[in-house]
């Protein structure tokens, strides 16, 4: 089957357009993820290391039912079911904006926060112990503590992995496709089918985020170089 | 609430249409899942010590093949095999086959880092003994390091394989008939009870997955007490 290469059409005009929006549109939906998943996963770290049992209880079963599912159901599960587990205005209000797209972030957010926790719990576990008892002892309360002396420099070791969990949440992203969030899988998929032109449509998607996982492991290898060797125990 | 669809369709969530017809649902999640990650496991095994090895011409495929497998979400993966098999090879592959080669090339670049990993951490007086008692580069590799390393590297497979039993998830976007597809037809015939049908195939994928990572847990305790340590 002789098949003809035709770049332009996927770089300029209609359909470049819709490769260019369809970039934008990852982007956007993973920045909005990766913010809620940063402040989900923190709460969620700090609930597993609290001494109240049950909040140690609620976010161990967060973690690993999240964990140890696809995120693909989670998606489904979000976007077609939530409507029976959500109140009615919840519901209402986003039926009238954009529900694809608010599916897509909660589902992004609660998976990755599920990760993002566990990093984090690694991240304070690497704190010597005695840093928080030495602040307990200069008065500080629990949540000061961790407030000012651990979380600070936990987040400093966590950066990396925490960037790589970021770079899977962009990937990942691609899933929202299946719900009709127009990001760059969906709109790649949507070239394929309009013009049979699959080949460079894939091809420049591929690149485009070979791109973004290139300059995500950038900077993780220059935070590296720059700030991680400075901490010493 | 709706549970009656989801009692009335439990046994096509499990194997599909199976005696009747092809095996599906969970058990086809799991047979890919399985299939992925053993053809995974070779290929990972080749890139990971091709990207240790000292020889550029070795060296370089191997890292190219992992970090832009890395750097691409899997489901353009799936899409690649899928949309282009018939464009490279002249004839359509079927969905199954597309989607199991596309979780082997995919899943073989997370093994190849974990292989790689795996031989790092073992002390480097391990090779240099075998070498010295006069074994060859490659023999003290297969006899000394490999075996050694791929021990220690059980949990982290248990957990690639965890993954991937997930990552089978996306096989029922080009139409394979595992888990998720029949829970997406099940909720498009009974139209009532998404939440129902959805919230069961979570838990039955939570039941496989969380039974898999205890076991890596396990095994990574029993496993602590072999390892060669460097002193």
């Amino acid at each position: 089957m002789a098949y003809s290469f035709d770049w332009n059409l996927v770089l300029h005009g209609k359909y470049g357009q819709w490769i260019l929006e369809g970039t934008l549109k990852t982007l956007h939906i993973s920045a909005v993820a990766i913010l809620f998943s940063v402040l989900l996963g923190t709460l969620i770290a700090v609930f597993r290391l609290s001494r109240v049992r049950v909040l140690e209880w609620i976010a161990l079963a967060f973690t690993e039912f999240f964990r140890n599912t696809p995120l693909l159901v989670q998606i489904f599960f979000w976007y077609f079911g939530s409507a029976a587990v959500l109140p009615d205005f919840v519901n209402q209000w986003l039926y009238n904006h954009d529900f694809e797209f608010a599916a897509g972030v909660i589902a992004l957010t609660v998976y990755t926060a599920a990760f993002i926790a566990e990093e984090i719990r690694s991240g304070i576990f690497s704190i010597p112990k005695t840093q928080l008892e030495a602040s307990r002892a200069c008065g500080l309360s629990f949540l000061q503590a961790m407030r000012y002396v651990i979380l600070p420099q936990a987040f400093r070791i966590i950066v990396p992995p925490l960037i790589s969990q970021f770079l899977n949440l962009i990937k990942n992203s691609s899933l929202c496709m299946t719900i009709g969030v127009m990001e760059l899988t969906y709109m790649t998929r949507q070239i394929e089918s309009y013009t049979f032109h699959g080949f460079e449509a894939f091809t420049v998607a591929t690149l485009i985020y070979l791109v973004i996982s290139l300059v995500v492991s950038l900077v993780i290898t220059q935070y590296n170089r720059l700030f991680l060797r400075q901490i010493r125990y | 609430m709706h549970w009656n669809v989801v009692a009335n369709n439990f046994d096509y969530f499990l194997w599909g249409a199976y005696p009747r017809g092809p095996l599906g649902g969970l058990a086809l999640s799991i047979l890919l899942a399985a299939g992925g990650i053993f053809g995974a496991f070779w290929i990972g095994l080749l890139a990971g010590l091709g990207r240790l090895s000292r020889a550029l011409w070795i060296k370089l495929p191997a890292v190219l093949y992992i970090e832009i497998v890395r750097g691409i979400p899997l489901l353009l993966m799936i899409f690649w095999f899928y949309f282009l098999g018939p464009v490279l090879f002249g004839e359509a592959m079927p969905a199954t086959t597309s989607s199991l080669l596309a979780f082997i090339v995919f899943t073989g670049a997370y093994v190849a880092e974990i292989v790689r990993a795996g031989v790092l951490a073992l002390p480097r007086g391990q090779m240099e003994a075998a070498r010295s008692s006069g074994l060859t580069h490659v023999q003290a590799m297969r006899y000394v390091v490999l075996p050694q390393a791929l021990r220690n590297m059980i949990p982290s497979f248990v957990n690639q394989f965890v993954s991937l039993t997930k990552d089978t998830s996306l096989a029922s976007i080009i139409g394979v008939l595992e888990l998720t597809r029949a829970a997406d037809q099940v909720n498009n015939r009974a139209l009532t009870a998404p939440t129902e049908i959805y919230l069961t195939i979570l838990v039955l994928y939570f039941i496989v997955c969380y039974v898999l990572t205890a076991t890596s847990r396990r095994l990574e305790k029993q496993l602590a007490r072999y390892q060669a340590r460097s002193r």
